[in-house]
């Protein structure tokens, strides 16, 4: 009896470590893991959604037409953050170890969740892949080995911003005595852009005025009575997030502010943000890193890989070309031509986070190679370097017209040289902070 | 309702400082633009925003009357309530069938509260039944996501927000913002009227006075518990639908519970026209106080200006400007 009762304990035992190492080992070891830190829930989900779509949709093309990266499937595993810092964190080290290698690269989606991650992904070796958002001197590759920040910062926009109203005027020399007005989001994020705009002020000799809009911005008719009846500036600009930027439109036309003149960073440019403003977002500006609209072959492909088989992960075919649906294809374009990189350097099987990071160092996404993808015109190319984590760092401006943005201007290139310095000291700030030695870029 | 001398000590007070501040930052300081139309447009798109927070906050005063919980789980009760009619109007449903269905999703809501939520917690402690909406708040904007998805939804009322010039265009009004304070305003005082002169509304009060006194005479307390859950689902759906109309239906309406705490903080919270008071004296201090103060310490205070202002009444009136004097002998 005793024997029967030790052989089952056993028997229950192996069966217990039994299903714990299938678990462990879900993912095939022949596969490449990808780990994406998503928020399609809570107060942001309206423009985490259709990144997470874009995202999901283009690992999904990789696997069904071409069968993943050179032979190796990808195996896509998302987490929700619902833009929440601490669960990203929680996200990060759920995934990290996930797969045969691990999670090759983490996209937070998020400031704050980049924020949390910059010391970890240090210690893990896990490149921190950060497209429009986080910090701007993470383009300073020898400081931030494991950072890397294409296509744009918000140091960028902010000059690119300036660049297309001095076009607008007719050149530079014109913005003298003008009055620009930036209302931001009271937050690291919304802040960002204020050196910048403040260094080309003093440059150029327009007046800059700054309007907080404390989180979550529900409320902003004392800001826009001032901006629109008091200031009465020649334009405005936005770094706003989430419910702040239709409530800003709506409030802008509410004081007869023309929308023409009212320019936002690429937050503040979703098509989620657009919809419930209606009719007082026509004529909105916006920037942008990625082009609009669903009319390149990279949506074709995955309208008939995916939607036309019932796989795809937006709604419907329809939603593929929205501007945030947009980014999660670049984001995901980024992350699969570096895996490709690395696993053309160490051999077609799954790759480590430390051989992405390699791969990233001297990411080369060529005219050329958007042209096979099917994605010129819908992105920059992207040259990056062990010093430069950024590449050119260029944006368009777009417009809504009621229905969808239209592109109003070529690529606009920031002011590199000044940028370039400004992001140097900067990292150089944070180096002498943390004790960090710059590494050599021979 | 007889309107204590203090609280007209008060209001008179405030309506003085409202005026001379803006005035006198005016006069001091050069980064301030003050001149008397501009006052008074801030001061009239304060009032119209305050009554739009009235609205909110009365959904937390009916069930805070009717059973001394404070309902955590309002601003999710007004996502859900948004969240479920346009939902229902995306199926094909009219407008007007939707806001019907809709009505009796927030009944069946209210029953289901009281008879899984509140009915096993009767003679607990407050701050148990207080933790018990918490959950309900964490359930509804789920359940609601889940249900109608997470992505913004248009509702569109047909209201220009077009900016329209009064008084000889010398003042600019949203037009958006009168319809809300009108229909906002029509709500609160039929609600105001409901509870004083109908019977319901008497047994809600009395409710509220002593639940077992209520009981004694025969006042069935779970009935009176559905009746004010189910109007405070009605008041969520009000203000799910002008708030809506304004932001777009998305989670980020759960959030302007936010701007209803100030409200009751200042108005009290038992009594409707508190939050009627409070909604005004909130909507039109903040928004002066971001126009009229906020350059001379770096802008952005409107909210936690918001929070100053009902502090400082709470040091004149601890109970709120309306709320019940708590008299407790020991």
């Amino acid at each position: 009896m005793k024997l029967t009762k030790m052989k089952t304990t056993i028997i229950a035992a192996a069966v217990i470590a039994g299903s714990l190492a299938g678990a462990a080992t879900a993912f095939a070891a022949d596969s490449q893991f990808i780990g994406s830190l998503v928020y399609r829930t809570g107060p942001y989900a309206p423009g985490g959604i259709p990144w997470a779509d874009g995202f999901a949709d283009y690992i999904n093309l990789l696997n069904e037409r071409d069968g993943g990266i050179n032979g190796v499937r990808l195996d896509l595993e998302e987490c929700d953050t619902a833009y929440n810092t601490d669960k990203g964190v929680e996200c990060y080290e759920r995934l990290k170890n996930n797969g045969a290698t691990g999670m090759p690269a983490v996209m937070p989606l998020s400031t704050g969740i980049t924020y949390a991650l910059l010391d970890r992904v240090v210690a893990d070796k896990i490149p921190l892949i950060t497209s429009g958002y986080g910090r701007a001197d993470a383009a300073d590759g020898r400081i931030f080995p494991y950072v890397f920040v294409p296509p744009a910062t918000y140091w960028g926009g902010a000059d690119i911003a300036i660049n297309y109203i001095a076009t607008q005027e007719g050149g530079y020399g014109k913005l003298k005595g003008k009055k620009i007005a930036l209302v931001y989001h009271d937050s690291a994020y919304g802040k960002e852009p204020i050196n910048t705009l403040q260094a080309l002020a003093d440059q150029h000799g327009f007046k800059l005025s700054k309007f907080p809009v404390p989180h979550p911005g529900l409320e902003q008719k004392a800001t826009w009575l001032k901006i629109g009846r008091q200031l009465r500036p020649d334009y405005v600009l936005m770094w706003g997030w989430g419910v702040m930027n239709a409530t800003a439109i709506k409030e802008a036309a509410a004081v007869g502010f023309p929308r023409e003149k009212f320019i936002g960073v690429w937050w503040s440019g979703n098509d989620a943000d657009m919809i419930p403003a209606g009719k007082a977002a026509v004529g909105y500006k916006s920037l942008q890193f990625n082009g609009v609209g669903s009319d390149f072959g990279v949506h074709k492909q995955i309208k008939k890989e995916l939607y036309d088989k019932g796989k795809g992960s937006a709604k419907s075919a329809g939603n593929t070309g929205e501007v945030a649906y947009n980014r999660g294809l670049q984001s995901a374009l980024i992350l699969t031509e570096a895996l490709r990189a690395a696993m053309n350097q160490y051999g077609n099987k799954p790759v480590t986070g430390e051989q992405v990071a390699w791969a990233l160092d001297r990411l080369s996404i060529t005219e050329e190679r958007l042209k096979e993808i099917g994605a010129d015109g819908l992105f920059d190319p992207i040259e990056l370097s062990c010093v430069d984590h950024l590449g050119k760092g260029r944006a368009k401006v777009t417009q809504w017209d009621g229905k969808q943005w239209e592109t109003i201007s070529d690529w606009i290139e920031p002011n590199s040289e000044m940028l370039r310095a400004m992001y140097e000291a900067s990292a150089a700030q944070y180096a002498k902070e943390k004790g960090i030695m710059p590494r050599p870029c021979g | 309702m007889r309107i204590e001398r203090d609280v007209i000590y008060i209001f008179i007070a405030t309506l003085f400082l409202m005026v001379a501040i803006p005035w006198a930052a005016g006069q001091l300081s050069e980064d301030i633009f003050f001149e008397w139309p501009f006052f008074f447009e801030v001061a009239i798109g304060g009032l119209l925003a305050g009554v739009m927070y009235s609205l909110v906050a009365l959904g937390f005063v009916l069930i805070f009357k009717a059973s001394g919980v404070f309902n955590f789980a309002q601003g999710a009760m007004v996502l859900f309530s948004a969240l479920t009619l346009v939902g229902l109007n995306e199926l094909g449903l009219p407008m007007w069938l939707a806001v019907i269905v809709t009505l009796i999703v927030m009944l069946v809501l209210a029953i289901v509260i009281e008879r899984v939520v509140l009915r096993p917690l009767v003679n607990q402690e407050h701050i148990i039944l207080f933790m018990a909406t918490i959950g309900i708040t964490y359930f509804l904007d789920g359940f609601g996501q889940t249900l109608w998805g997470s992505e913004v939804k248009i509702l569109d009322l047909g209201i220009p927000s077009e900016p329209g010039f009064y008084f000889g265009g010398a003042i600019l009004i949203n037009d958006f913002d009168l319809v809300a304070a009108l229909i906002a305003g029509v709500l609160v005082v039929s609600l105001a009227l409901f509870f004083q002169y109908t019977r319901i509304g008497r047994a809600l009060r009395a409710v509220a006075d002593d639940h077992q006194a209520a009981l004694s005479v025969g006042i069935p307390l779970k009935h009176i518990w559905v009746i004010v859950w189910a109007v405070a689902g009605i008041v969520a759906l009000v203000a799910g639908i002008m708030w809506g109309s304004k932001l777009g239906v998305q989670f980020s309406l759960a959030l302007i519970a936010l701007k209803a705490l100030p409200v009751l903080i200042l108005g009290g919270f038992t009594s409707v026209p508190g939050a009627i008071i409070g909604g005004l004296i909130i909507g039109a201090g903040e928004k002066l106080a971001e126009v009229f103060i906020a350059p001379l310490i770096g802008g952005g205070i409107e909210d936690w200006f918001a929070y100053m202002l009902a502090l400082a009444f709470l040091v004149f009136r601890p109970q709120g400007l309306f709320g019940e004097k708590i008299i407790e002998r020991v």
